[in-house]
């Protein structure tokens, strides 16, 4: 007897060596120990990590404070809009992490999504929630002339150029072309008084006027550039981890509860990593349709609009030679998983910005862990996600993990 | 003690400790899909029926997530000639998540001395990857898999 209980003492001996950096608190396992992995995950996460601004070799004067500042004044001016109220400050408050806490934008008319925040987009390969841009020069042309956000066209954009920011954009572009025998609206774009007037100009004026367009998003990149994320309470708890000094430092044990259900069994990590928390690819997360609004399929049309778009990394507007623009040269342009594949936006500051989703379809932080939970399928194409069983301690400890990525004032 | 008693006492033991065992090991395993064991991380490999050695050079060690990667892909036969002017496609995934590379490789370069650049290689996830090289030659077409843990 006794010689035949050894191996089930010494099984017994294995399974508190197994549970020994686990403590038990209320119903969630707090890792307190993290394995040599888990510390280089959560390192992956934290703000240090953080590479240099990326260059942008397509826009030559993203580095230039010169156009930051002109930039900057372009963002905020609403003179640039079709009935004068919209400026891209309007959906992107700069007091609101540029974003507008509403599920949709209100600009001239309603957009079909939500507007994301600005911070970090400097690393992000692809614009927009379906990467339809591929740069943040690129992306900032679309609301100019979208019918429901400034409303204007690029003639009327390039005049209000020339008269209120003459001296600035000529330091920076040169000198802007003749434009007083140009139509007042015309763009290839924009409503269909400026498109029929924009076959009528001379091939000659038409590039004039796009090179002025595609300058005035240049200047507002290099503002965008500007700004960056700041630190929080997570990032602070990561770099003493890293030291060794006090571990629990700074964080509740739910909020490391949620930490470790975020690089662990709640898969978040495998699109939400890197510093901002996004892998800024494409995910089919089986985020509902919304009743009324058009049909969208996400990526899948983002995909082919970035390859087709005149003012991309490889058009010739972009200050790039062909071979530097290696994301737009090896994206993925079709397959099944591009349909309703959207890119998860940074989590950085996520709990301070209600509603979720590309239209806004949750209202708070609970819906969306909720949905992670349940992983329901997609209403069109195919769902990543799988469910996770977490209770709900382990669904409010996630909740409690997010809001360490707030930046504090 | 009977034979049976012993038994039933054994499975007294057993019992208990098998339920903690579980929940320990349970706790473990759902910390992200474990990696398989005795994965060959090998960066020189013979193709899958044996056409070729191939070997894959990063321009990272360790490869990073996220970064857009250039590799050096070198054909050889099996009696360590190099094999020139072959036809390469490169592909890739997560072989427990069911997913491709977030972008599409190509050889961008003939370096000759069956030398081969491959541009366009991402990884946008932490776990285990493989990357597949299909060459095609007067040798024969044939498929080597290199596994990369990030
Ligand atoms: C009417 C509201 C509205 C206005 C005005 C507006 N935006 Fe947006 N912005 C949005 C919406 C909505 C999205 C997401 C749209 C989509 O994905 O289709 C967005 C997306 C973005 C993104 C993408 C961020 C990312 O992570 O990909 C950037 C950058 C941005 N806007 C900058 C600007 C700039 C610069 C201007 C002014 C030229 C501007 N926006 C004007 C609503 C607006
Ligand atoms: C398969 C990839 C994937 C995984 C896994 C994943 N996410 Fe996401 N996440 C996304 C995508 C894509 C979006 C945007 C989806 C959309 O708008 O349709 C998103 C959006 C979000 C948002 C909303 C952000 C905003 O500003 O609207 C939150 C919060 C979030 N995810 C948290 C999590 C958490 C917590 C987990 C783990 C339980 C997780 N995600 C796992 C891809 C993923």
């Amino acid at each position: 007897m006794k010689r035949s209980g050894i191996p089930y003492a010494a099984a017994g001996i294995i399974a508190l060596v197994v549970l020994a950096g686990f403590s038990y608190k209320g119903g969630i396992f707090v890792n307190q120990n993290w394995s040599e992995e888990q510390k280089s995950l959560i390192a992956s996460l934290s703000l240090d990590a953080l590479p240099a601004l990326p260059a942008d070799p397509s826009n030559r004067v993203a580095d230039d404070p010169r156009a930051a500042e002109l930039g900057k004044a372009l963002f905020n001016d609403r003179r640039l809009s079709a009935n004068g109220k919209v400026a891209c400050a309007t959906c992107h408050l700069p007091d609101r992490q540029f974003q507008d806490g509403t599920p949709l934008g209100h600009g001239v008319g309603q957009t079909n999504r939500r507007t994301m925040p600005i911070s970090g987009t400097a690393h992000a390969p692809f614009l927009f929630w379906d990467g339809r841009k591929d740069s943040q020069w690129a992306q900032a042309l679309g609301p100019l002339e979208s019918a429901v956000e400034h409303g204007s066209d690029r003639t009327a954009l390039a005049r209000q150029v020339a008269v209120h920011y003459r001296r600035d954009y000529e330091r920076l572009f040169g000198p802007l072309p003749e434009l007083t025998s140009l139509p007042d609206h015309a763009s290839p774009e924009g409503n269909s008084a400026a498109k029929s007037a924009w076959p009528n100009m001379t091939e000659g004026e038409r590039e004039a006027v796009n090179r002025v367009f595609a300058n005035i998003g240049k200047a507002i990149a290099a503002f965008e550039r500007t700004i960056k994320p700041r630190e929080t309470r997570f990032d602070r708890y990561a770099r003493s981890l890293q030291a060794g000094t006090a571990p629990n430092n700074g964080l509740s044990e739910t909020e490391i509860a949620g930490l470790a259900i975020f690089i662990g069994k709640g898969n978040c990590i495998n699109c939400h990593n890197g510093p901002l928390l996004t892998d800024n690819h494409f995910h089919n997360t089986g985020v509902p349709t919304v009743e009324g609004l058009p049909k969208d399929t996400g990526r899948a049309l983002g995909a082919l609009q970035v390859k087709n778009d005149p003012f991309n990394c490889r058009g010739r507007y972009s200050d790039a030679a062909p071979p530097d623009c290696t994301e737009l040269n090896f994206m993925v342009s079709e397959g099944d998983e591009l349909l309703r594949a959207y890119k998860p936006p940074s989590l950085r500051n996520v709990a301070l910005r209600p509603p979720y989703m590309h239209a806004g379809q949750f209202r708070s932080l609970d819906e969306v862990v909720r949905h992670y939970n349940k992983a329901p399928p997609a209403p069109a194409g195919h769902s990543e996600l799988e469910p996770l069983n977490l209770n709900d301690r382990e669904v409010q400890a996630l909740q409690a993990f997010l809001a360490t990525l707030s930046e504090e004032d | 003690m009977t034979r049976r008693q012993i038994l039933k006492s054994r499975l007294l033991w057993a019992a208990p400790l098998a339920l903690i065992t579980m929940v320990g090991l349970g706790a473990a395993a759902k910390m992200r899909s474990p990696l398989p064991e005795n994965l060959d991380l090998s960066l020189t490999r013979y193709s899958d029926a044996g056409v070729y050695e191939t070997r894959l050079d990063t321009d990272m060690n360790p490869v990073s997530i996220g970064a857009m990667h250039v590799f050096t892909v070198t054909l050889k036969t099996r009696d360590g000639r190099p094999v020139e002017k072959a036809a390469l496609t490169i592909d890739g995934g997560m072989p427990q998540h069911g997913h491709g590379l977030p972008t599409t490789p190509r050889v961008t370069a003939d370096l000759g001395g069956g030398r081969y650049r491959v541009e366009g290689i991402k990884f946008n996830m932490p776990g285990w990857w493989t990357v597949t090289v299909h060459a095609t030659s007067g040798a024969g077409s044939d498929e080597t898999t290199f596994n990369l843990k990030l």
